[in-house]
């Protein structure tokens, strides 16, 4: 509700974003929505000199969850902090609701556009409650420091990511998995219609991190657009809507998981032998990995499986 | 959830703390355990009530130590002559002793400590690690040398002492930026950078050391050591006023502050314009320990030292940076004390006692964190 809210307010301030979203829809350039809020364009990005990727072109489905994958160093989580302006792009532009995110003011961005990046670190010794509350920053001043806005806010925040049970516990004291709802609860109490998320299941186990995908799941359900950068190809290809799949700085496919996730697509961007079945749970893609003696004939016991998965 | 306790009657005027609410552990919730809220129209701010009366207690504790300080040498005063007569009601020769004689170099004592504990803060919090100080860092070198140079090669006045230690350490402070860069002014980087070039000065000083006449190198070596002795208005004058402006400063940028403290990325995403509060902060901590060393010469440890007692006095998360200033100043007018009286008949340069404490604490802190996994 709240996002939906801001998204409108912001859009409609920014009257420059309308006539473009206009003449995009009727070019018809893009398959989902036409003038995306987040989109870039020409993005050269680099740490120093060393160039991670070039001429990246991308559009985020409004309202879309959409999953970055690749395999290791092929630009993902740069990506997504150019997305974030966390990084500054060598060239080429990000864009946000029409304007160009380099001229957002930061605390305006901050309140429109929330990222997890990988590295945050809990400070020595804080509460749940104090690092969640610590999302209210741009919404915050020297002479408003802790309104009832706020409060209720993080309130809520802590509730949606189910620790409000924990909001008196230190951080260094939890699990992996509450630690990381934790600070999706922070980025959450930006209240921000964008949630950029980097690797937020990286180094849980796997009870933890379907928990902390449910969790993404349903808050873009609630109307956010949600990017997430995950490892996990079948994650991603169950939870994502939308799939930006990159190699070497390029993205080499995008679109609906269904489509994106072949077996062909796979061994291009993953040099993975394997074959794509349904998922027999959620009914999308799921893949398989070719066992090392496959190409001999053990056609057998692999068929079977997929047998029983599409009954 | 605080409403109820948030008295209505202060939207008057804003500034009656007495319409404070309490937040106690029943009445909002964890987030506002221990904390002073006051809201009155469009207006709230919120501070850590233990983190209040653990500074309140350092200050409380600096200005009697001070007084007992002030009381004792040859004409001993009692505290309650010493009180009178800083509030000029002493009678001529108690006021001449305290005012004229003694009360400089209490305050240049208190100016220093406040100033050396709220750059250890400072440095401490910017650099994310308990071994951000300037005598690590370099800068407390970088001003000795300043001083060395103006009295070995330039044979310097006490005035040009103080300009060579401002100097000297600022411009440590510049060469320090370039070489961790724009992008690395934080953590492991500045600590390694800055003990590098730490143990460059030190190689420099004590070859400027030995190029001087004899004369020259014992005021050298006084100055070194760290002292009170014979302080004046002069020494505590620039200091007083960069530590009214440090401490506005650090109150505006505390909230971005702690917010830098949970990593440069997590910072920007939360709207902190990251290199200008970073920049602004270091500017500070930089001036205030080169101020401090051309006042007192480099008195060791106390920055070092303060903010982590501080820190775990008031059990909360972030810099406590006021906190931390008002324990160093404790700490620092309790050192000159015991420099004045632990020896009968001898007085010890404050210097030298911090080292002695200060050298204890780093043992103890390194153990502790070694324990902890920290290091």
């Amino acid at each position: 509700m709240t996002p939906a809210k801001t998204g409108a307010s912001i859009t409609a301030k920014t009257g420059a974003s309308t006539p473009a979203k206009a003449t995009d829809a009727a070019a018809g350039t893009h398959a989902e929505s036409a003038a995306p809020r987040l989109a870039a364009s020409g993005l050269t990005l680099a740490y120093d000199r060393r160039v991670i990727a070039e001429g990246l072109d991308v559009a985020i489905p409004d309202a879309s969850f959409t999953v970055v994958v690749g395999p290791n160093a092929c630009g993902k989580s740069t990506l997504l902090r150019a997305l974030a302006r966390v990084l500054r792009p060598t060239a080429g532009t990000v864009t946000l609701d029409g304007e160009k995110i380099a001229s957002w003011p930061a605390r305006k961005l901050a309140r429109t556009l929330g990222l997890l990046p990988q590295s945050s670190v809990a400070p020595e010794g804080i509460t749940v409650a104090d690092l969640v509350a610590r999302g209210r920053y741009p919404h915050q001043g020297l002479l408003r420091q802790w309104s009832r806005e706020d409060e209720r806010v993080v309130a809520e925040s802590m509730e949606a990511t189910g620790v409000a049970a924990l909001a008196s516990r230190g951080v260094d004291e939890l699990s992996g998995g509450q630690r990381q709802r934790v600070w999706i609860a922070m980025a959450l109490a930006q209240q921000t219609s964008l949630l950029l998320l980097d690797e937020p299941t990286t180094f849980l186990d796997i009870a933890h991190q379907i928990e902390v995908l449910d969790l993404c799941a349903r808050l873009h359900a609630e109307g956010r657009t949600v990017v997430a950068v995950l490892h996990d190809l079948n994650q991603a290809a169950r939870y994502a809507t939308h799939l930006v799949a990159m190699r070497d700085g390029r993205i080499v496919a995008e679109g609906p998981p269904a489509e994106v996730v072949t077996a062909d697509r796979v061994a291009e961007v993953f040099g993975l032998r394997c074959r794509v079945i349904d998922d027999p749970e959620s009914g999308t893609p799921l893949v398989v990995p070719a066992a090392p003696a496959a190409g001999s004939g053990s056609s057998g016991s692999p068929g079977n499986v997929v047998k029983v998965t599409q009954v | 959830m605080n409403g109820s306790s948030v008295s209505s009657g202060t939207t008057a005027d804003g500034t009656a703390v007495g319409g404070a609410a309490v937040g106690g552990a029943a009445a909002g919730g964890a987030a506002n355990r221990g904390v002073v809220l006051v809201r009155t129209g469009g207006v709230s701010l919120k501070l850590n009530a233990r983190a209040v009366l653990v500074g309140a207690a350092c200050a409380v504790a600096a200005l009697v130590v001070s007084v007992f300080a002030i009381g004792g040498g040859d004409y001993p005063l009692s505290f309650g002559e010493v009180v009178r007569a800083v509030f000029g009601h002493g009678d001529a020769s108690t006021d001449f002793i305290v005012n004229q004689l003694r009360l400089p170099r209490a305050a240049t004592a208190l100016a220093v400590g406040a100033a050396l504990g709220l750059a250890g803060a400072l440095f401490q919090s910017l650099a994310r690690n308990p071994l951000g100080s300037p005598d690590l860092l370099g800068f407390t070198q970088g001003s000795t040398m300043g001083v060395l140079v103006a009295i070995v090669l330039l044979g310097g006045s006490s005035l040009a002492l103080a300009a060579g230690a401002v100097i000297g350490g600022v411009l440590t402070g510049v060469l320090i930026v370039l070489l961790v860069g724009r992008n690395g002014a934080h953590g492991q980087r500045l600590v390694l950078v800055g003990v590098g070039i730490a143990a460059i000065l030190t190689g420099v000083n004590g070859y400027l050391l030995t190029k001087a006449q004899i004369t020259e190198a014992a005021r050298a070596v006084l100055w070194l050591t760290g002292s009170l002795d014979g302080r004046d208005w002069k020494q505590a004058a620039p200091l007083l006023v960069m530590l009214a402006l440090a401490g506005a400063i650090t109150v505006s940028c505390g909230r971005a502050m702690r917010t830098l403290e949970m990593g440069d990325e997590a910072a920007r995403a939360l709207g902190v314009p990251v290199d200008r509060v970073r920049g602004l902060l270091l500017a500070v901590a930089v001036l205030l320990a080169a101020l401090a060393a051309a006042a007192a010469g480099p008195v060791s440890f106390v920055a070092l030292t303060a903010p982590q007692p501080a820190r775990r006095l008031t059990r909360a998360s972030g810099p406590n940076a006021l906190p931390s200033a008002c324990l160093g100043a404790a700490m620092l007018a309790a050192a000159d004390l015991a420099g004045q009286r632990l020896v009968p008949g001898h007085q010890l340069p404050v210097g030298v006692v911090t080292g002695l404490l200060g050298g204890g604490y780093l043992i103890w802190l390194l153990s502790t964190e070694r324990k902890a996994g920290r290091l």
